[in-house]
């Protein structure tokens, strides 16, 4: 079976959870004989391979027709981009080749294109979407396979445009949704863009149960075409769980995702304030970035806790290693998680946990607390108990590494391998 | 011939309120008084009145050939004076008949018979008070929560003078012998130990539907099955098994009206209380349980309650206050001492088959066994606090201290006496 896979972030170049995903995902795929072509709009060249071919959208020659690029580009006319950029105009327009913000270059005896892809969510996102559909085009007419798997709603034009081109199954695979991310006020476009992924999927995949709500209730999409496969986590090898010595070292509450509304930052920080009340020698991290970021600086001096909270930016995988070294205690109280994998990677570095109810993960975990995002007296309440009762914490270290060994991206594998059998199945 | 010996218990605890750390210092109010009554009068009416005035109409009809036995803890109790006295009044309907027997058990249900002996006979006789005040019985037959026997805790009961334990019929340690018979305790001889029939009691307690439902010929038939010389039948199980964790649509009821009927009239079975049988009985072999030994989930032991790292934390933390709590004699702090021994405590915090959701789960309060463990230790923390305050209030109270300098001057006197 191949796969014509659609990623836009692979490890190490991540900025959250899709490229772990998609990196788990084509790992144990990989792994039950399933051959996969995974298109990226940037190669960096150093990504974690595998049994997995790599398609660079940026090293993606372009050979569509006149015709061709228009009838693909009346597809995509629900993706609102500014005014005179490619999707609106013919590609071999003069106008484009002194566009500032996109650099291609253009071959003129071969009539062929390149476009640029910075691999990055900057400012011309939305651009590189509608770019990244056209070169999907391209690839179908090139690459043979069997099932398009399309992740998040960046890659859903480039599925619609294999898919309409091939014929082929697509499978929308739904790792988060503009209700996660913004709450009440999504971001039209990215609305838009996703809602035609889902409608015009033959199956969508969503990460938790949670997740799958949202999709039916916001995006109307009816229950039976949305199947759930709950994330996994890469089993650890070579792990080393010291134990945190020293009882002159302070304790340690860490957050770790982006300082952004979906993760709850601000009931993070209430919760810290009420833990300092009792335990006034406890440090609280929050390792991320966002637009969150300045205010939470801004509230925490406000409160003259300065001193017992630590910024340290976006932190690369082997920062998040250490920092799960020193924390004793995990903290996510996300507003609005459709999974959710730190929660695993604290469980598996052996820190006991505690997460939102609203949240896909709290799905498939036990050994975890899990209190709703708004309930701070009940989260420090929880804090408190696990910086006074040492029983506690060895209790859910010991369950909790324990559990996160059967939570394996072997079985995700299975079901989405069931879900691509299932649509080959229609076609014979 | 053999006899039948029906033992039910009844046992309520005072579940805990939800109470947070940041309530430590802040109220006193430990116990859910709304879902503590909501549930006993709801267990009341589907089980208990019910269940008794089967009973009662079973003991009228066949006089001092129908007999039971009962153990209420003593929170039960409690909260029958609280919130159901008709329940009460039920039960002492049933006394009354003089054809039930009342046991002996700690006060609050409690695991103290493992940790503190002292405690555990203070309760017991406390117990045993009540059942006198209530019921114009006093108990001679001892139970221990859950059924939890060793010989230990065999040695511990009957220096308070009882002759007569019940006992798990364990097949850990009966192997090979059977526990239709009545037995004694290898240490102690004078000590008879009965031991449940678990596999007939089960079936009424906990397979009663499965056979769609339990007909009382069947299960006759199965008594009859059992070779002629085994001596007694004892049928031990939790009273909610009728109208609760049975329903009445199962038709339980229907069984416990036919089938001491069908016993009396069909069969040349006889019914007996513990107390009768313990006498009329003569001990067939000496049995010896080293370790503690439950009616408890499939390992018959003490791992419910004890063994995994936050109950024996919890556990140990109740129990060490022991000396503080000898030293005050404020009644509601001890009230609230013995509240929270109640063994379910310790239960929901059974992480064993957690995953599974099983049987724990069912009748668990709380969302996991570590809120349950939260739970429990933030009123312990505020109860801790409130016990050294009283202990300081003593300390720094006027006539205690007078009475201290008096002795401490006392003493300097016959120093300086000695000098001169």
């Amino acid at each position: 079976m191949r796969v014509l896979m659609f990623g836009w972030e692979f490890p190490p170049h991540i900025s959250g959870g899709l490229g772990t995903a998609c990196y788990g995902i084509t790992k144990a795929l990989a792994e039950q004989e399933i051959h996969i072509l995974f298109v990226v709009p940037k190669l960096f060249g150093d990504e974690k391979k595998g049994n997995v071919s790599f398609i660079d959208a940026n090293q993606t020659a372009i050979n569509l027709s006149y015709p061709e690029s228009q009838k693909i580009l009346k597809h995509l006319n629900y993706i609102q981009v500014d005014s005179g950029i490619v999707p609106y105009t013919s590609p071999w327009n003069e106008e484009i080749l002194t566009e500032k913000n996109i650099l291609h270059t253009k071959n003129e005896t071969k009539k062929m294109l390149h476009f640029y892809f910075s691999g990055e969510y900057g400012k011309n996102l939305i651009k590189e979407v509608a770019q990244y559909a056209l070169v999907a085009a391209e690839i179908v007419k090139k690459k043979s396979f069997d099932i398009i798997h399309a992740h998040d709603w960046l890659t859903y034009p480039a599925g619609i445009v294999a898919k309409e081109m091939s014929g082929k199954p697509l499978i929308v695979h739904v790792h988060a949704t503009e209700y996660d991310r913004s709450g009440e006020n999504p971001n039209k476009t990215v609305y838009e863009i996703e809602k035609k992924g889902m409608q015009a999927a033959d199956t969508i995949i969503a990460v938790s149960e949670f997740t799958k709500k949202i999709i039916i209730n916001k995006y109307g999409i009816p229950a039976s075409k949305i199947s759930v496969v709950h994330n996994g986590i890469i089993e650890a090898k070579n792990k080393f769980i010291t134990k945190k010595i020293t009882p002159y070292r302070k304790k340690t509450v860490s957050f770790i995702g982006r300082i952004t509304y979906q993760k709850g930052p601000d009931y993070f920080i209430e919760t810290a304030r009420m833990v300092l009340r009792k335990f006034p020698n406890t440090h609280f991290v929050m390792a991320g970035s966002g637009d969150m970021l300045l205010p939470m600086i801004h509230r925490i001096a406000e409160l003259k806790l300065s001193s017992r909270f630590h910024f340290t930016g976006f932190l690369q995988a082997e920062e998040i290693e250490k920092l799960y070294a020193l924390s004793d205690i995990y903290v996510m109280p996300s507003v609005s998680e459709p999974f959710g994998i730190t929660p695993l990677e604290a469980m598996q570095s052996g820190i006991p946990v505690i997460i939102s109810k609203q949240s896909g993960v709290s799905e498939v975990l036990k050994n975890v607390f899990k209190i709703n995002f708004w309930d701070i007296h009940a989260m420090a309440d929880t804090i408190c108990n696990l910086l006074k009762h040492e029983s506690l914490s060895d209790a859910l270290i010991h369950s909790g590494m324990k559990e996160i060994r059967n939570i394996k991206w072997e079985d995700s594998a299975r079901k989405i391998k069931k879900i691509y059998k299932s649509h080959l199945q229609v076609i014979h | 011939m053999k006899r039948i010996c029906f033992y039910f218990q009844v046992h309520q605890p005072f579940r805990l309120k939800n109470y947070r750390y940041f309530d430590i210092g802040n109220h006193h109010e430990y116990f859910d008084e709304k879902k503590n009554r909501m549930i006993m009068e709801k267990v009341a009416e589907k089980s208990y009145i019910p269940a008794n005035k089967i009973l009662l109409n079973l003991i009228q009809k066949f006089g001092n050939r129908f007999k039971v036995s009962f153990s209420i803890s003593g929170t039960a109790l409690d909260q029958f004076e609280l919130y159901t006295p008709e329940t009460l009044k039920s039960f002492q309907e049933l006394a009354a008949t003089g054809q039930v027997e009342f046991l002996s058990e700690t006060y609050a249900h409690s695991l103290s018979s493992i940790r503190n002996p002292e405690e555990f006979k203070k309760q017991v006789k406390d117990h045993s008070n009540k059942i006198e005040i209530l019921f114009n019985q006093k108990p001679k037959v001892f139970r221990n929560t859950e059924l939890i026997y060793s010989d230990q805790i065999g040695n511990l009961v009957s220096s308070m003078g009882y002759k007569t334990i019940l006992a798990e019929g364990a097949d850990h340690v009966l192997t090979w012998k059977s526990p239709n018979y009545l037995y004694q305790s290898e240490k102690n001889p004078e000590l008879k130990i009965l031991l449940k029939n678990y596999r007939l009691s089960d079936d009424i307690a906990f397979r009663f539907s499965q056979f769609g439902p339990l007909g009382v010929e069947k299960f006759t038939q199965w008594i009859d099955a059992i070779p002629k010389e085994e001596e007694i039948i004892n049928l031990f199980m939790d009273y909610e098994t009728f109208g609760e964790h049975q329903w009445k649509e199962t038709g339980i009821f229907d069984f416990l009206k036919a089938f001491p009927a069908h016993i009396l009239e069909k069969t040349e079975y006889t019914f007996v209380t513990p107390g009768e049988a313990a006498n009329e009985l003569k001990a067939i072999a000496s049995i010896s349980m080293p370790k503690p030994v439950s009616w408890a989930d499939e390992e018959r032991n003490l791992s419910a309650w004890l063994g995994n790292g936050i109950q024996d934390d919890a556990f140990e933390s109740i129990y060490r206050l022991e000396k503080k709590i000898n030293r005050c004699s404020d009644d509601e702090l001890i009230k609230d001492w013995r509240y929270l021994q109640t063994s379910d405590h310790f239960y929901y915090m059974c992480t064993k088959h957690f995953a599974d959701g099983d049987v724990h789960k069912y009748f668990n309060p709380y969302d996991s066994p570590y809120e349950a463990f939260i739970n429990f230790m933030n009123v312990l923390s505020d109860f801790e606090e409130r016990l050294e305050n009283k202990l300081m209030q003593k300390k720094n109270n006027p006539i205690f201290l007078r009475r201290k300098i008096k002795s401490i001057l006392e003493k300097n006197e016959i120093k300086l006496q000695a000098l001169q």
